[in-house]
């Protein structure tokens, strides 16, 4: 069984459209959706959803105010600016608060619970190119890192009862919490990219997140005929890093096309875009066989 | 006045119109303009703004350092972090870095005092001049997870100069841009929270639309007032303008595809520079914000 991640640092270079195609390309696969900040990838696979989960994670202080005495000792504590007095009560900001607990241990009187935070929800679900694992995080919270690792460990699990060599991940944008959740441990890391300075930039800082845990990774630029020069640039960088270019993607409208229509660019089309899509599938496939 | 730009899904173009607006504004010599980059794991603003950095220094979170001498491996450290940063063994206290959060529940609670604090770097924050513009960035260092500490930190920072005054005049004089993460979650309500006004920055496509409406709840929640700037205007469907009408939220600026746009972007230049009409719509997205508020 081998794991393939789509990812890219900036946002926004195409991550969800190509790895929408290359679920329909790939056969004996399940996918997996680690953008659980803001999942896209059901937009253009139309799940049916099998199984829907809670997800809890971390923890969250309620305050008993008839207990409460309004002593302030928390206020000593929280080194997160999460308490506040207003109007002589104490209340909790529960955008500041991480959840570490310490007001509730150091408080007199008891008044603080901790209890469990529900904070998303998770989905099997069945697409007609195989099975999806997907989610969404609560509007504002934290422990997305937490949410990714369950989205792969089911899609894992899926790949395993089913006898399925292939597990296809879209990840989040970013080199943070939620990327390194989706990448470490993965076989293989395909990073977008466009030839702008910041997705040059934004690539480099990926790619040494990926080394940093000891993943392979191959680049795709995509809409290169943008900036030819910019291009040229990715591909001397990766070349002098020993990082392959496995292919380029033309600008072309009709990738826009087919994410209005809501259909997976090579279903949409067969034009050159579409063929260099295929291509670089080609490629991958011959990476993790 | 402190203006963030935001967007659920990434590359929309947040950082073209929080740098473009920030450069019209400063056009204005009583205008005294700070800009925030708050995407600390992805900082582009600077290949645009080109600041000549002048401080540097580092972001640290304090982790546990345990005392040998002192330390019985009685576990209540262990016992009291929630994020499981500490283990103990018969013999042995391992502290994962990675996972605290800095708490110091574990200092307050050891028993024989044998913990103290050292800093952790986990990024740095660099601060500087773009022409009038004061700029400051952070940057999340490579394999390290938690970007809202290096946000919190440039936040509190461009705080310390010209908080507290409620004085219009003077507030609508001095303007603070913020160019948040992409995303719902933490990163990103730390760099918008705070704010008097967040523009949405999204596209006419199924994602855009999906991710601008993920965007509004965040804003709701943490009640801005905020606007949306649709940008590649002319590439998708109607529906982004479809659902701002109808949520009564005000579409501020629609930007069309422009091959020439997009060149100057892919090499850092800003639109106002090879486009000067776009000063004076910069201007007018200011002070359509500026009567809101």
């Amino acid at each position: 069984m081998k794991e393939i991640v789509i990812i890219s640092g900036k946002g926004g270079t195409g991550k969800t459209v190509i790895t929408a195609s290359i679920a329909v390309l790939a056969k004996n696969k399940v996918m997996g959706d680690c953008d659980v900040d803001a999942s896209n990838l059901y937009l253009l696979l139309h799940p049916e959803i099998k199984e829907k989960n809670d997800f809890y994670a971390g923890l969250i202080p309620n305050i008993d105010l008839e207990k409460c005495t309004n002593c302030g000792r928390w206020q000593e504590v929280c080194r997160f600016e999460a308490i506040k007095t207003i109007k002589s009560q104490t209340v909790i900001d529960m955008v500041s608060c991480e959840g570490c607990g310490l007001c509730a241990l150091v408080c007199p009187v008891q008044a603080i619970q901790m209890k469990e935070n529900h904070c998303g929800e998770w989905y099997i679900s069945d697409t007609k190119y195989g099975p999806l694992v997907y989610a969404r995080l609560g509007i504002a919270e934290e422990n997305s890192g937490k949410l990714v690792t369950l989205v792969r460990q089911n899609a894992q699990t899926i790949a395993k009862k089913n006898d399925l060599k292939l597990i296809i991940v879209d990840g989040p944008p970013g080199i943070g919490c939620p990327l390194i959740a989706t990448l470490s441990g993965a076989n293989l890391a395909v990073v977008v990219t466009e030839p702008t300075l910041s997705g040059l930039h934004d690539l480099q800082r990926v790619i040494k997140v990926a080394q940093h845990f000891g993943v392979k990774t191959v680049v795709i630029i995509n809409k290169y005929d943008i900036n030819l020069e910019n291009s040229s640039k990715i591909e001397d960088w990766c070349q002098k890093d020993n990082i392959p270019i496995i292919g380029k993607i033309h600008f072309d409208n009709i990738i826009t096309e087919a994410l209005v229509k809501g259909l997976p660019v090579v279903e949409y089309s067969d034009n050159t875009a579409a063929k260099e899509i295929k291509d670089i599938w080609q490629k991958i496939k011959t990476r993790v066989e | 006045m402190i203006i963030s730009v935001a967007s659920g899904k990434g590359g929309t173009g947040k950082t073209t119109i929080a740098v473009n607006l920030a450069l019209a504004l400063a056009k204005d010599k009583g205008k005294n303009v700070k800009f925030l980059d708050c995407d600390v794991e992805e900082p582009n603003a600077h290949l645009f703004l080109k600041p000549v950095i002048t401080n540097s220094e580092s972001v640290e979170i304090p982790v546990p350092k345990i005392d040998d001498k002192k330390c019985n491996y009685c576990g209540k450290c262990a016992e009291v972090c929630v994020f499981n940063a500490i283990v103990v063994t018969k013999n042995k206290v391992l502290v994962f870095p990675g996972l605290c959060h800095g708490c110091g529940a574990c200092t307050l609670f050891c028993p024989e005092k044998a913990i103290s604090e050292e800093g952790n770097e986990i990024g740095i924050l660099e601060e500087g001049k773009a022409g009038s513009i004061n700029f400051t960035h952070g940057r999340l260092n490579i394999g390290e997870p938690m970007a809202p500490p290096i946000i919190k930190k440039i936040k509190k920072k461009s705080k310390e100069d010209y908080s507290g005054n409620k004085d219009n005049n003077i507030t609508n004089h001095h303007i603070t841009l913020i160019d948040a993460p992409p995303g719902t979650s933490c990163p990103v309500i730390e760099s918008i929270k705070g704010s008097d006004y967040t523009i949405l920055v999204t596209e006419p496509t199924p994602f855009g639309l999906h991710d601008l409406i993920l965007a509004v709840e965040v804003l709701k929640k943490l009640n801005i007032p905020h606007g949306v700037v649709l940008n590649k205007c002319d590439i998708g469907d109607q529906k982004v303008e479809e659902y701002c009408k109808k949520n009564d939220i005000p579409l501020l600026l629609s930007i069309p595809l422009d091959r020439e746009i997009a060149v100057a972007y892919s090499q850092g230049i800003p639109i106002v520079k090879i486009n000067p009409s776009y000063e004076q719509k910069f201007i007018q997205l200011f002070q359509k914000i500026a009567q809101t508020i």
